[in-house]
């Protein structure tokens, strides 16, 4: 086995990687705990009719669903700085963290289709709102980050022909972003999303608590997932690369054995038959 | 300028002659308008189909335009043409703007030729001349410039055909939206403020001018 065989890691997994890997499996069972058990379901009291009124426990999809789709802005934002970065160093590092956080974002973006898919059968009466702008504008973003995916994916000749491809795709898509978030306010008769509801002071502490603490631990789950799939990718173009260094080795190698050849058979190259 | 319009006229002098625009992508867009006569019924829901026709026209106008596209770029790939295209020192930003021209004008004269068939097998009726004719146009730039980015960027990986629909169809959402609003307007059949629409329409053909123009230069070094 040759020394770059000896040197390759086994997994993608680090001390580092371990701990924070084990912290957020116990963030996300705390949250699982705070969201369903402990936390208030939504329900008010009409004013007017006396009814009572709410989202009741479907509201607690939203300790979910909020973290999945800003996981989801960040990884495409990461991907658009990598595409960038790559544009500038043509380091194939950067390459690998746009094609990895992109990757990553198209299971957020989906996560997030899917939970609001599931709150909305109670609360709007139906799995899919055809006329939600912002529904139809993450519907987009995530299409176009298949594509980038699809085109990412397609060997070339060259990685830096598919490298510096995706690497614009990747910029162009991140232009998505303000739009799936901005949507809302932009054309407002035209969602039944609820808009930005953070910086009102509306939620009761406990509630705030654990969307906070779902952030923080779904951060952890975007960081966690990013470090094994930048070192696989990293592994991978390794691969991809010793298969160049072993076949130019050879070649020199095979060389090399041509000239021992002409020295023995008594060329000037070696002077000890003198 | 000059340069883009001579690269326009070029590919359209290739069209012309070669002639697969008028004997394949036409037929074909006919075609499409009468297979959706066939899926609608139209025998028994004549209604459907006047109300559905802006939308039916505008899905037409994104198949005929990735068939365009890709004969936009295969026009460049024989006899290494694109490397001709390189050598002759025309600065990317020209290149971009003079294929995405002659893609622009082969898609309005198919939007001309839709246009008459849906009045003919659909029997719709235009209201507003102007709307439908702004929008046409400036649909067509978007689909047009963004169409030319983006057929470059999936060149020569070897799964053109399959790769560029994935690419490119999600970027046009917003385009076959706008277009299809505004013509709701213009073929009034939906109570619609079309022109608010061209607005969208307008702000995604400069977006992908301005984008295509930065990045179209540095997709065609690598080809």
């Amino acid at each position: 086995m040759s020394s770059v065989h000896e040197e390759a890691p086994v997994g993608t997994g680090s001390t580092f990687s371990r701990r924070l890997g084990l912290l957020v499996a116990v963030g996300l069972v705390a949250v699982f705990v705070l969201g369903i058990f402990l936390t208030e379901p939504d329900q008010r009291i009409n004013p007017d009719t006396g009814e009572i009124i709410g989202q009741f426990d479907a509201v607690r999809l939203l300790y979910v669903h909020v973290p999945t789709i800003l996981m989801a802005y960040l990884a495409f934002i990461v991907t658009a700085v990598g595409s960038f970065m790559y544009l500038r160093k043509k380091s194939m590092a950067w390459d690998i963290l746009a094609y990895s956080a992109a990757e990553v974002g198209v299971v957020f973006t989906f996560l997030g289709l899917l939970t609001g898919s599931i709150w909305g059968r109670p609360i709007w009466n139906t799995w899919w709102q055809w006329g939600d702008v912002r529904i139809m504008t993450t519907l987009v973003m995530f299409l176009m980050y298949i594509g980038y995916l699809a085109l990412r994916s397609v060997e070339a000749a060259d990685p830096g022909i598919q490298a510096r491809r995706a690497a614009i795709v990747g910029l162009i898509g991140v232009l998505n972003i303000p739009i799936v978030n901005r949507s809302v306010e932009w054309w407002p008769n035209r969602t039944i999303h609820q808009r930005s509801t953070f910086l009102e002071d509306k939620f009761d502490g406990l509630t705030f608590f654990t969307l906070m603490l779902a952030l923080l631990v779904f951060a952890g789950l975007f960081s966690w997932l990013m470090m094994h799939r930048f070192r696989l990718g990293w592994l991978q173009h390794q691969r991809d690369t010793e298969g160049l260094d072993v076949a130019i080795s050879a070649r020199r190698a095979e060389a090399e054995g041509q000239f021992a050849t002409v020295a023995v058979d008594g060329s000037v190259v070696d002077g000890s038959e003198s | 300028m000059r340069e883009a319009l001579l690269i326009a006229g070029k590919d359209l002098r290739v069209e012309a002659r070669s002639r697969i625009v008028l004997n394949q992508v036409a037929p074909f867009a006919v075609l499409v308008l009468v297979l959706f006569g066939f899926a609608f019924d139209a025998s028994v829901e004549t209604d459907a189909l006047v109300r559905f026709t802006p939308g039916l026209f505008w899905v037409t106008v994104l198949f005929v335009a990735l068939l365009t596209l890709q004969r936009s770029v295969a026009v460049e790939l024989g006899d290494s043409a694109m490397s001709g295209l390189r050598l002759s020192g025309v600065s990317g930003v020209r290149i971009f703007a003079g294929k995405a021209l002659a893609v622009i004008v082969q898609l309005l004269a198919l939007e001309v030729l839709l246009v008459a068939g849906v009045v003919v097998f659909y029997g719709s009726r235009v209201s507003d001349i102007l709307l439908l004719v702004l929008t046409c146009l400036l649909a067509a730039v978007g689909i047009g410039t963004a169409g030319s980015l983006y057929g470059v960027l999936a060149v020569g990986l070897g799964v053109r055909e399959t790769l560029l629909p994935i690419l490119l169809l999600p970027v046009l959402a917003p385009v076959l939206i706008g277009a299809t609003k505004a013509f709701d307007d213009a073929l009034g059949v939906a109570v619609v403020n079309g022109w608010a629409w061209l607005s969208l329409l307008a702000a995604f053909a400069v977006a992908y001018v301005v984008a295509g123009a930065l990045s179209y230069g540095l997709v065609l070094e690598d080809m």
